[in-house]
């Protein structure tokens, strides 16, 4: 258990590394020619990927059977909002001047603007809902179908990703293909799941039938 | 229960608790320490620090502008804070060489523009094929301070060594029937590797009216910062109209023709709804995917509002007396 707990404090510290690197290369005026542009890009990409590690840790826990990667789920998951909200907050302060007004006309004019505000919106009630008591209060399977959310919050995130690009399409579209294959996982679960509980339902319902009565 | 210590085991060698604990805690220092380093490795394996590429820097002979020259009132010069030398030839939108902005330095770093000719010619008296030696032996270069804004939204304050377009074209006598300036910039694939690609349709062109060449304030510029320009800059002749948005100013020049038509310039032709003919900086009409009220000033980090015209509007506005600058962008 103790292994456990100094696991997840590994997880915890590393998710803040890149952060400080980040941090650190900003002090040293490190960032290039437009470090606004940089420090966005770095910490949008810094979300996606946070996101994509969260969707791993299902796949991985029952691929592998090692049940301890799911203490590392919500960790990811929170590391994921926190980069997006960095991001968030850099365009505000940074690109538009913590004006609200200058917000507002971006959202009207710019459609990955849209897409990228409301992959956010839809990540906050995740992070709120991520404490122990929070999934006690819900019950586990109501936090589990609000916590469905984050497969939107994914597609959103790379759509916004993806649309945000000029010329070069490459890294969007390896987004979406790890994308693609981790929602894949979940559909053949899913319906594995649901062939194995009609077969049950009907061998047992055969089973009453042809027992005498 | 009574335990008993094996005979074997000498009370010496069982290591101590203190000791056994601590050790674990080295592991655990060590293990944590490990993984902090691969994940800062990765980081910077996939997001690696811009670099600035080093130019050669030759330097140009400048002229000094004669004192009856109001360089303030002219637009000529600017007192603004210049951009540094290495945000100006590390930032750059050419294509030619590369679609990254921080990958066209390296990657047109071994572009060759000496020797260089400009054919001029076209509706006039005296067309003629300038070697670009020739042309700098004719018209002296001069300092001219412009603020660049980016159709993109960035801007800098960038110390341009060039001459007015409009000296060089008083040279070939332009007729009566010349209403249009059109430019062009060399095309060769093995030179400029992008125009291998169909990522523009290539060469660039770009073109001005008549009275917008012949004002004083559009250069062709041959340097900045007192050196030779650098190939990612456009190399060795390019075009400068600081009231207008970057892209009109085409680089590495070939030709320049004197047209009774309107000419195509290069981003109207492939993307007619978002970029003009005229691209003069307009804060009020937005480009149609983003606002350009405001810029960010490369340097400095902070956005500002773009100023009619780019802040020549004393210069230039009167150009345009009476046109629809929504309808003409």
């Amino acid at each position: 258990m103790k292994d456990a707990r100094f696991a997840k404090f590994v997880v915890g510290v590393n998710g803040a590394v890149p952060l400080a690197i980040l941090g650190w290369d900003a002090w040293r005026h490190q960032l290039g020619a437009n470090p606004i542009a940089y420090a966005l890009h770095t910490t949008g990409m810094l979300a996606l990927v946070f996101l994509m590690l969260t969707l791993c840790v299902t796949p991985a826990r029952k691929l592998s059977g090692a049940n301890m990667l799911s203490h590392f789920r919500r960790t990811l998951g929170l590391y994921a909002f926190f980069y997006a909200a960095v991001h968030l907050g850099i365009y505000f302060v940074f690109d538009r001047q913590a004006r609200f007004g200058a917000v507002i006309s971006d959202l009207a004019l710019r459609p990955f603007i849209r897409v990228g505000m409301c992959t956010f919106l839809l990540m906050v009630p995740l992070a709120v809902t991520s404490t122990n008591g929070m999934i006690k209060r819900l019950g586990g399977l109501q936090w589990k179908k609000l916590h469905r959310l984050v497969y939107l919050v994914a597609i959103g995130a790379v759509v916004h990703y993806y649309e945000q690009v000029k010329a070069d399409i490459r890294l969007p579209l390896i987004f979406a293909g790890v994308l693609a294959v981790l929602l894949a996982f979940r559909v053949v679960t899913e319906a594995r799941g649901a062939m194995k509980r009609a077969f049950l339902a009907r061998t047992a319902r055969m089973a009453r039938q042809s027992s005498p009565a | 229960m009574l335990i008993k210590k094996p005979e074997d085991v000498k009370s010496s060698e069982i290591t101590d608790e203190k000791l056994y604990r601590s050790r674990r805690q080295v592991l655990r220092i060590g293990v944590l320490g490990a993984s902090m380093a691969a994940t800062g490795f990765v980081y910077r394996r996939f997001n690696p620090l811009p670099r600035f590429a080093g130019v050669e820097q030759r330097g140009i002979v400048i002229t000094k502008a004669p004192p009856t020259v109001d360089l303030k009132a002219s637009g000529f010069v600017t007192d603004e804070p210049k951009t540094p030398y290495d945000i100006i030839t590390n930032y750059n939108n050419f294509y030619e060489f590369s679609p990254n902005k921080e990958g066209v330095a390296p990657a047109a770093a071994n572009f060759v523009s000496e020797p260089w000719k400009v054919v001029v010619g076209g509706l006039c008296a005296k067309p003629k094929t300038f070697d670009l030696d020739d042309i700098k032996k004719v018209i002296s270069a001069e300092e001219r301070i412009y603020r660049m804004r980016c159709v993109e939204g960035w801007s800098m304050v960038i110390p341009w060594v060039g001459f007015s377009l409009g000296k060089l074209l008083e040279l070939v006598q332009p007729n009566s029937a010349a209403k249009y300036v059109r430019f062009v910039t060399l095309f060769d694939t093995t030179r400029m590797p992008m125009q291998n690609t169909d990522l523009l349709p290539w060469p660039y062109q770009e073109g001005l009216r008549m009275d917008e060449a012949m004002h004083p304030l559009a250069i062709l510029a041959l340097g900045l910062y007192g050196k030779i320009l650098p190939p990612q800059d456009g190399a060795p002749i390019r075009l400068v109209v600081p009231w207008k948005y970057g892209f009109k100013g085409i680089k590495s020049i070939v030709k320049i023709e004197l047209t009774d038509k309107q000419p195509d310039n290069t981003w109207h032709a492939f993307m007619p709804d978002e970029y003009g003919f005229y691209a003069n900086v307009n804060p009020a009409v937005d480009h149609p995917r983003w606002s350009q009220k405001t810029e960010l000033r490369l340097g400095d980090g902070w956005r500002r509002p773009t100023p009619p015209f780019n802040g020549y509007a004393d210069q230039v506005a009167k150009l345009y007396a009476g046109m629809d600058l929504r309808a003409n962008y």
